[in-house]
């Protein structure tokens, strides 16, 4: 059955739409699908770390090497990223030992937020474990503008 | 109802075609701190995917887009068949594209420079390079080089496109 001729163009534009959206909805699949109460923002990690009070979390940067050689949150640990399944098996052996209420805050700030392939994957990984206490600090654009050029601490190097 | 279906699907293809340009998520182009515009480059030794030693003061002269990516970061992906076709516009009036990849390892390097069929030169860069770029904490970042071997403009978070061929018309200019 062949289309009337104004329909094909406007079928065109929906297939191509459509795609988009889906591929759109690809890409943002990841971090933006970790609910919000499993989030923490910079500022209020900050807090807690500077408090006399507070628990410390065992932090642990779950992205790039090079980047956390270059800053990265004063006391946490690189452990390799979780988008691999490497990564993965770094990271359950990391945290197999410890009480599943440990306070623990995984982060990676290696590209926007919407893009970041290796957040969710960690906090999944940790999610099956068992562990209740988890945090995932939300970095919107990357490490570099939303810690390192808010002042925040840095630490450098392995 | 049919004039509705037909407004139906061109009201969810404009959605989609909305969050096709949305999708390299924020802030594209934004200007960065650290290494300042009009500042010398830093020059760098890094070696290519073949093992060679690329000069980065070797090509002084061009016009050099520095491009700082990596295999797994998702707007670098998008990004570069854009560079690519940037690289053989431009190529004649001397325009050099280089791929600085911050990936732990250049094996994966490799494949995505075979499958995305790259047409610049990569070189394996590392902490030491980011710092002398004034940190390279996240990517993309690429920075526009002239011919004099200055830094004219700095693009942190995926860049658009259209502007970046302008800047880069502007230099080949010399305007």
């Amino acid at each position: 059955m062949s289309l009337p001729i104004k329909v094909r163009p406007i079928l065109l534009v929906f297939i191509f739409g459509t795609a988009g959206a889906l591929t759109s909805l690809g890409f943002a699949y990841q971090a933006s699908l970790i609910a919000a109460s499993r989030l923490i923002n910079p500022s209020e990690l900050v807090r807690i770390l500077q408090s006399a009070k507070s628990e410390k979390p065992l932090m642990i940067q779950v992205g790039s090497h090079v980047l956390y050689t270059q800053a990265h949150i004063p006391g946490s640990e690189y452990i390799g990223p979780a988008s691999s399944e490497s990564g993965l098996q770094s990271l359950r052996k990391r945290v197999q030992s410890l009480p599943r209420n440990k306070f623990i805050v995984l982060y990676c700030g290696c590209c926007p937020w919407t893009h970041c392939p290796n957040v969710k994957p960690a906090d999944d990984a940790l999610d099956a474990m068992g562990f209740t206490n988890v945090k995932i600090l939300y970095i919107a654009n990357n490490f570099g503008a939303d810690w390192v050029e808010k002042g925040y601490p840095v630490g450098k190097g392995d | 109802m049919k004039k509705r279906i037909l407004h139906g699907l061109a009201l969810i293809a404009i959605a989609g075609l909305y969050f096709t340009t949305r999708h390299h998520g924020a802030p594209a182009g934004t200007r960065g701190k650290g290494i300042a515009e009009q500042s010398l480059a830093p020059d760098f030794s890094l070696p290519d995917l073949t093992g060679q030693k690329l000069d980065l003061s070797s090509y002084r002269g061009k016009v050099v887009l520095l491009d700082f990516w990596a295999t797994w970061c998702d707007p670098c992906r998008h990004e570069i068949p854009h560079f690519v076709e940037l690289q053989n516009k431009y190529a004649d009036q001397g325009l050099q594209i280089i791929g600085v990849s911050m990936d732990d390892e250049a094996e994966p390097v490799r494949d995505f420079y075979q499958r995305f069929r790259m047409n610049y030169p990569v070189v394996m860069g590392n902490a030491k390079t980011g710092e002398l770029y004034g940190g390279v904490f996240g990517l993309p970042i690429a920075f526009l080089i002239g011919r004099d071997g200055r830094i004219t403009a700095k693009h942190i978070g995926a860049t658009d496109i259209s502007s970046l061929d302008r800047e880069i018309n502007t230099q080949l200019r010399g305007q």
